[in-house]
């Protein structure tokens, strides 16, 4: 059982990761991502076939990093003219290309049976069990840090043109601000967040394969984000471990409901997901942690 | 005397339906200019090409002696040409006071290195912004109003939001459309006020208003616009008894 919580614990903080990607574009410029699930693989990819040919694993989490924020690039030159649900649409297809290739590209991603033996850093100095602590410890830290630097830049002169830009692209750039670039590196910063929690992932699971990389990701950290509150990190996190806890919660529920058979359970867990989305809706369209209007400092002593 | 804004043969057409057909005249540097003309002579249409919204078929648009025609707003912005919407425009979940301090030109905060791990630049500037946006509220009594969103303000205390984040930019020349329409009459006496005193301090302003007794008060030259084209310019009082203008006002005789 406490491998369990352990197991659950590292997840929540992987999808916490994923949801502070999600929220710095969604919630931040108000591009909608729907192609998450293609970072998050990117970067699994990366990590994997760079510690694969020998790289250390930090090395492999810098390159995750990287080839994260230069497929982010690339994707926002794509879809520079494209906003709301035409960028929505062309993201879930690149989503969808990252997996097909993933699938049909044999050589380098051995296809469907994916990719196996992905190094666990210091498993054998820990032990099975402690590696599982220490791995989950790592990632919790990796998601507090990213979390301190994109609360940060929330609320920095950064975060307020590109909240600006979110709620009305041509009046920020009648404020001056380069729209342009706004938009590139933010997205640049979010897909390598979303990669890095790839790169996380497949160290932690030591398997991939293109199945892990389902849209069904996307559309379960969209929950998260939208259910903790879009434009606030802490709201984005929150809600990845309410998500992530959620489901895997709902797995014991033949336990405590008389008559479920397995079957039956695995369709009910679907539908309580999308019914307590529409209760947190209902009941806190904000979302737990709505967004704050900073408020102005204290005036000046002499005013 | 140098020209701040000089517009020659601006033309700008929608689908076939030519709505600029050959604009030319200059705003003079430290002028309050006026831009007068019935609904439909393309007074906010000339706007919009002349800020970056639009660019011009022909002609040219001068800021001092650079050409600046068909730039994006943000370079027109760096370059010290600031403008103000009919319709108030704002951000609806940014406070009244983010929005002044966005305005704010040369932020080094908004590099995303700075805005990631902060810097002292960074923090110096928003102080120096912080206070210049203080003063501005207080003078357009939005002080009380500083930390609400700008959804929930008046029509016009939007109109006066419009008017303070300009004034952050810190332009070289404002262009202001119709900024006090909408403001209750003792308040746009000290909009005006505070326009003309801004005005004597060096900076140059061209504002479009249809309120003649303000364009009266507070503008020379005044410059008449009727159906895409510059009719005349000149004092108020040259133009208002010129025949053409009132014409343009008020239909031919036939």
């Amino acid at each position: 059982m406490l491998s369990y919580i352990v197991f659950t614990l590292t997840l929540c903080a992987i999808y916490g990761l994923l949801a502070l990607s999600l929220n710095l574009i969604w919630g931040g410029a108000g591009l909608v991502n729907l192609g998450l699930a293609g970072f998050f693989a990117v970067g699994a990819y990366a990590s994997a076939l760079a510690t694969g040919a020998g790289a250390p694993v930090l090395l492999g989490w810098g390159a995750a990093l990287a080839v994260g924020a230069v497929v982010g690039l690339l994707v926002t030159f794509a879809t520079l003219r494209l906003r709301d649900d035409y960028l929505a649409i062309v993201t879930l297809g690149f989503a969808e290309v990252i997996r097909l290739v993933a699938l049909n590209e044999r050589w380098l991603t051995n296809g469907s049976d994916g990719i196996s033996g992905i190094k666990a850093p210091l498993k054998a100095e820990f032990g099975t069990q402690n590696f599982a602590l220490f791995y989950l410890g790592l990632v919790t830290l990796v998601l507090g840090l990213v979390w301190l630097l994109l609360r940060r830049l929330d609320l920095s002169p950064y975060g307020r043109a590109l909240k600006a830009i979110r709620e009305d692209q041509q009046l920020a750039a009648f404020a001056g601000k380069p729209v342009l670039r706004f938009k590139l590196q933010a997205f640049a910063l979010s897909a390598a967040i979303a990669a890095l929690a790839g790169a996380l992932y497949a160290h932690f699971q030591s398997y991939i394969s293109p199945d892990h990389f389902q849209p069904l990701i996307t559309i379960y950290i969209f929950l998260a984000v939208t259910a903790g509150g879009v434009g606030r990190p802490s709201g984005a996190v929150l809600g990845a471990y309410a998500v992530v806890i959620f489901l895997e919660a709902t797995r014991f529920m033949t336990e405590w409901v008389p008559g479920l058979q397995p079957v039956q359970l695995a369709a009910m867990r679907e539908m309580l997901i999308g019914l307590a989305l529409i209760l947190v809706l209902h009941l806190k369209p904000q979302g737990i942690l709505p967004e704050q209007i900073p408020k102005a400092p204290a005036p000046p002593a002499s005013a | 005397m140098t020209a701040a804004l000089t517009i020659e043969g601006l033309t700008l057409a929608f689908y076939g339906v030519h709505v600029l057909r050959g604009v030319d005249f200059a705003v003079p540097e430290g002028s309050f200019t006026g831009l007068i003309g019935p609904n439909g002579a393309g007074k906010s249409t000339l706007f919009n090409a002349v800020s970056g919204l639009y660019r011009p078929d022909a002609g040219s648009v001068r800021l001092g002696e650079a050409e600046t025609t068909g730039l994006s707003p943000e370079r027109l912005v760096a370059a010290g040409l600031v403008r103000s919407f009919q319709l108030a425009r704002g951000f609806p979940k940014l406070s009244v006071f983010q929005h002044l301090m966005l305005y704010g030109a040369a932020q080094p905060g908004e590099g995303l290195l700075a805005g990631l791990f902060g810097s002292r630049a960074a923090r110096q500037r928003e102080e120096q912004l912080a206070e210049r946006a203080f003063g501005i509220a207080r003078r357009l009594r939005l002080d009380h109003v500083l930390d609400n969103p700008v959804t929930a303000l008046s029509g016009g205390q939007k109109k006066l939001v419009e008017i303070g984040r300009a004034l952050m930019a810190e332009p070289k020349i404002l262009l202001l459309d119709e900024p006090m329409a909408g403001v209750n009459p003792s308040l746009t006496e000290q909009i005006a006020e505070h326009l003309v005193a801004l005005n004597q301090s060096g900076l140059t302003i061209c504002l479009i208003e249809h309120d003649m007794a303000l364009i009266r008060q507070l503008c020379a030259p005044v410059i008449v616009m009727a159906e895409g084209r510059t009719l005349t310019q000149g004092t108020f009082e040259e133009v208002a008894s010129d025949t053409r203008v009132q014409e343009a006002y008020l239909g031919r005789r036939h």
